[in-house]
């Protein structure tokens, strides 16, 4: 895999969530109309939550991999890591809110934490359905990961993949060289300890994301072109297939401007805007929590230090689940990826 | 007036054809729609071929905007630029069986 270094440690100007929110809200040469606007037209302004299920987890930044479209910058150069306190706060808050029935865990690779394991088995004891973003390739990078399925599969975790596509050109552009490889071998190993496969209920579930400036075709349509070519060539089941279009953050911003696409790929957000993906994005039903015990909206907002507008309840520490619940979303342009056609969140469209 | 025939910023505002004859850009618009969708072919095969296409009836504004869908919907750069050779393999034997013609006509006029 070749080497690449993340936005932070290049000093890049965008690693900053200021100059990245500078360019969302005047752009580069011409303005978008305002999405908080495009709310207010729907009756959706102020956005508020429905009841909060979903607890998302970011436990660290550092990642094997340098995906191009990443909008956490994750990789190898990342020391963000969350501690076992902090994850002992997060079990606290499970533990006191039963309601939050899903941890969705994410990073980076979240099992280069260290108290990863850990972390997983006591949410379990809480009884509480776990899903794992796991990239794929960190199974195969060390030996010490080499029993991830069986550990995903002993409690019963739910693994979500990104798989950019059934073909190795448009998956390594995206994640690296020999990313596409590795992942079709970490499948397999997935599919061995009977992930994806029928009647063993545990779910794996890939995702799509477009491996340029442009907005993700048909789920449906792409689910079935998925299943069918995965198998045919390589074998391979699994469940759900979840397309996610990239949001203007980060590496992926970053991306749009050095290759002259954001005014382009923004007008085309914003043409797509769906007002029932507006109904459903993800932010109404999740509260993410970053690698410091910060509290966010979603994992877009975590990235952009956008934290919760709940004066009394922005960390664990303090965590408040009527004022949470209360609370005003906080929303500026880079929402209007979740809003694009079929809409987007991190379970896929939104629409059917 | 404008001192150049194509700009790729009228490719968005196709839809204002509209304004001089509404009702039968509305036809239009809908019966494109319903090509397009997933039928006998899928709406990913109907991509490549409007990209084929749109290189025979050289309309830039369709290669732009089928060079998008058709790389969108997942046809590789390989896959795309077969069908261009495709429409240009048409366009040259289109104008090559002509020749047929030409040496009829020859022939007829010859000694």
């Amino acid at each position: 895999m070749k080497c690449m270094k993340s936005l932070k440690a290049l000093h890049h100007q965008l690693a900053s969530s200021t100059a990245q929110i500078a360019v969302l809200e005047n752009g580069t040469d011409h303005t978008l109309p305002l999405f908080s606007d495009k709310l207010r037209a729907e009756e959706l302004y102020p956005l508020r939550p429905s009841e909060i299920t979903i607890f998302q987890v970011n436990v660290g930044k550092m990642c094997n991999q340098v995906c191009k479209h990443c909008h956490v910058d994750a990789g190898p150069d990342r020391k963000e890591i969350m501690t076992r306190e902090t994850m002992q706060l997060c079990l606290d808050v499970l533990a006191a809110n039963p309601s939050l029935q899903t941890v969705d865990l994410t990073g980076g690779a979240p099992e280069l934490n260290p108290d990863f394991r850990w972390f997983v088995e006591n949410i379990r004891q809480l009884g509480r359905h776990v899903i794992v973003r796991c990239n794929l390739t960190i199974i195969l990078s060390n030996k010490r990961f080499f029993d991830l399925p069986q550990f995903f599969r002993e409690h019963r975790i739910e693994v979500v993949s990104s798989l950019p596509y059934f073909t190795q050109d448009r998956t390594d552009r995206q994640r690296g060289d020999g990313v596409f490889d590795a992942s079709i071998r970490a499948l397999q190993l997935l599919n061995e300890a009977g992930y994806g496969m029928p009647d063993t209920g545990l779910q794996l579930n890939l995702v799509y994301n477009p491996a340029g400036a442009f907005l993700p075709p048909a789920q449906e349509t792409l689910e079935k072109e998925y299943k069918t070519e995965l198998l045919k060539r390589f074998g391979i089941s699994f469940n759900q297939l979840y397309a996610i279009t990239n949001m203007p953050i980060s590496r992926y911003l970053d991306y749009l401007v050095v290759s002259g696409n954001y005014e382009q790929y923004m007008d085309k957000l914003v043409r797509a805007f769906n007002p029932a993906a507006a109904h459903s994005v993800m932010c109404r039903n999740t509260i993410s929590v970053g690698w410091d015990g910060q509290l966010y909206d979603c994992d877009f907002n975590q990235m952009l230090d956008l934290e919760v507008a709940c004066e009394n309840s922005r960390h664990l520490s303090t965590w408040n689940m009527a004022a949470l619940q209360h609370r005003e979303i906080v929303v500026n342009q880079h929402c209007y990826g979740c809003t694009a056609g079929a809409g987007s969140s991190c379970g896929g469209t939104v629409t059917k | 007036m404008a001192n150049h025939y194509y700009d790729a910023a009228d490719l968005q505002k196709f839809t204002a054809i509209g304004e001089y004859q509404q009702e039968l850009a509305d036809k239009f618009f809908g019966w494109y729609g319903e090509v397009f969708k997933d039928s006998a072919l899928t709406a990913k095969e109907k991509s490549l071929i409007a990209l084929a296409v749109s290189h025979a009836v050289q309309c830039p504004y369709c290669i732009d905007a089928y060079s998008a869908d058709a790389f969108e919907k997942g046809w590789s750069e390989t896959q795309m630029m077969e069908a261009v050779h495709v429409a240009a393999a048409i366009k040259g034997g289109a104008a090559l069986v002509h020749g047929v013609q030409m040496m009829n006509k020859t022939k007829a006029i010859s000694m």
